[in-house]
């Protein structure tokens, strides 16, 4: 897995927020678009690209980008 | 894995009853009106028909049956098997299938079975009712299913009330000689049985005062302990991993060929999840019919009521291929294939 793909890959869930300057350390769920949809649009890009199920558990417990693409690595190696 | 090739039974009909008050999401104002928009987009859910709190998934599956049995020229004395499948039971007990059985004025030789299941429900309830059959020694059987899980969800809780609908239907079954019958896989991982629960009032967690304290969530979700609660997340994401490796494992235990089925109904969880399922396994959008939009989710009753509202006229005439996948609750999953013929469906019923 590669961190910068996943940001980018991230980015793309969120439609009306510019999400030039995201980075492995933003907090995904501290900006004006973010909300529960947004979230189910995350989990179908991890399932899409990974074959991970992320739990709700997962995304709650997250504040950084980095902390999902852990999570996600954990559970591809797993 | 629980793979079942049931034969000599096939479906005979379907009915469905619904409440006749409806409530349409956008007039839900304890909801702000921008997320209701993004809300209504991303679930597709546009109104549901709710039960008053007096009806019960009860009375709905008795009109259904009533208007079923009438068209089909039963003989009531005939019917031997009523399988009834809920989570919004009359009550903690009796089973409500006994109490069915009488109010239809079914003979005392009919066997009757609840079972509690959600959105696999009508997978599993029909699994149960055509093996009890196989054999020939019951000929008529009927399975109904429905819940009225609006009346379980919190008014002040934007990530249930405005998703669930209410409805009963009944699914007439008859052994058919030589008939090919059903296919089934069937699954559970009961680890995320807190995804989708009602968490007190049960004997794990018995009834008490505190019971009835509402607690705030988060913003937009409010609760209290004998009401709905639902990890959408958790769902959405078992829901687009399971429901299509289920269809797959039934496609190819049974070398089932994808072009010659004519409809794949599943379980109307929400459009986004939905949508994302019929992608994965690669689906034209014609053969995945919906009824999210007017009816919500359904729970165990969604595919009977999809079959029924969505695609009544290609079922009443010819031979169907089709295949029927249900996932939730449990967590339960399941699929069904069989080929329909020539089926009985009246009107949907609304219930006054």
């Amino acid at each position: 897995m590669n961190i910068e793909k996943f940001v980018r890959e991230f980015a793309d869930q969120y439609d009306d927020i510019s999400t030039e300057n995201f980075t492995a350390e933003t907090k995904f769920k501290e900006n004006d678009e973010w909300s529960s949809m947004t979230a189910l649009s995350v989990i179908a890009m991890v399932d899409e690209s990974y074959s991970v199920r992320l739990t709700g558990d997962d995304v709650r417990k997250s504040t950084t980008i980095q902390d999902i693409y852990d999570i996600v690595s954990l559970k591809v190696n797993g | 894995m629980a793979f079942l090739h049931i034969k000599n039974v096939s479906i005979k009909g379907l009915s469905a009853c619904v409440p006749a008050t409806v409530e349409e999401n956008t007039a839900l104002t304890n909801i702000a009106t921008a997320d209701m928009e993004k809300l209504i987009k991303t679930t597709g859910i546009e109104r549901r028909h709710i039960a008053t709190p007096a009806t019960c998934t009860s009375d709905l599956c008795f009109a259904a049956a009533e208007k079923l049995i009438a068209e089909l020229n039963w003989d009531k004395a005939e019917i031997e098997g009523l399988v009834f499948v809920t989570q919004s039971a009359d009550y903690l007990l009796p089973a409500t299938s006994p109490i069915l059985q009488d109010r239809l004025g079914l003979s005392h030789n009919c066997f009757t079975l609840d079972i509690s299941l959600g959105c696999s429900g009508y997978i599993y309830g029909l699994s149960t009712l055509a093996s009890y059959m196989q054999n020939g020694m019951i000929k008529k059987a009927l399975l109904l299913v429905g819940d009225t899980l609006s009346i379980s969800c919190s008014k002040d809780d934007k990530s249930t009330y405005p998703l669930f609908g209410d409805s009963g239907t009944a699914t007439a079954l008859e052994y058919c000689e030589g008939d090919e019958g059903f296919k089934f896989v069937l699954s559970s991982d009961g680890s995320g049985y807190q995804s989708i629960i009602i968490p007190d009032g049960g004997y794990r967690s018995r009834f008490g005062t505190a019971s009835l304290e509402q607690v705030q969530i988060e913003e937009g979700i409010a609760r209290n302990k004998l009401q709905l609660s639902l990890d959408g997340m958790d769902v959405f994401s078992f829901g687009i991993s399971k429901a299509p490796e289920s269809v797959n494992q039934l496609l190819a235990k049974f070398d089932i060929d994808k072009e010659k089925v004519d409809y794949f109904f599943f379980h109307q969880a929400n459009l986004m999840m939905n949508e994302r399922i019929r992608k994965k396994l690669q689906l034209p959008e014609n053969k995945v019919p919906y009824s999210l939009k007017n009816f919500g989710n359904t729970s165990s009753s969604s595919i009977p009521l999809t079959m029924i509202t969505e695609t009544a006229e290609a079922l009443k005439s010819g031979s169907n291929q089709v295949i029927a996948c249900g996932f939730g609750v449990g967590l339960s999953w399941g699929s069904m294939a069989c080929t329909t013929k020539d089926l009985i469906i009246p009107d949907l019923v609304i219930y006054e």
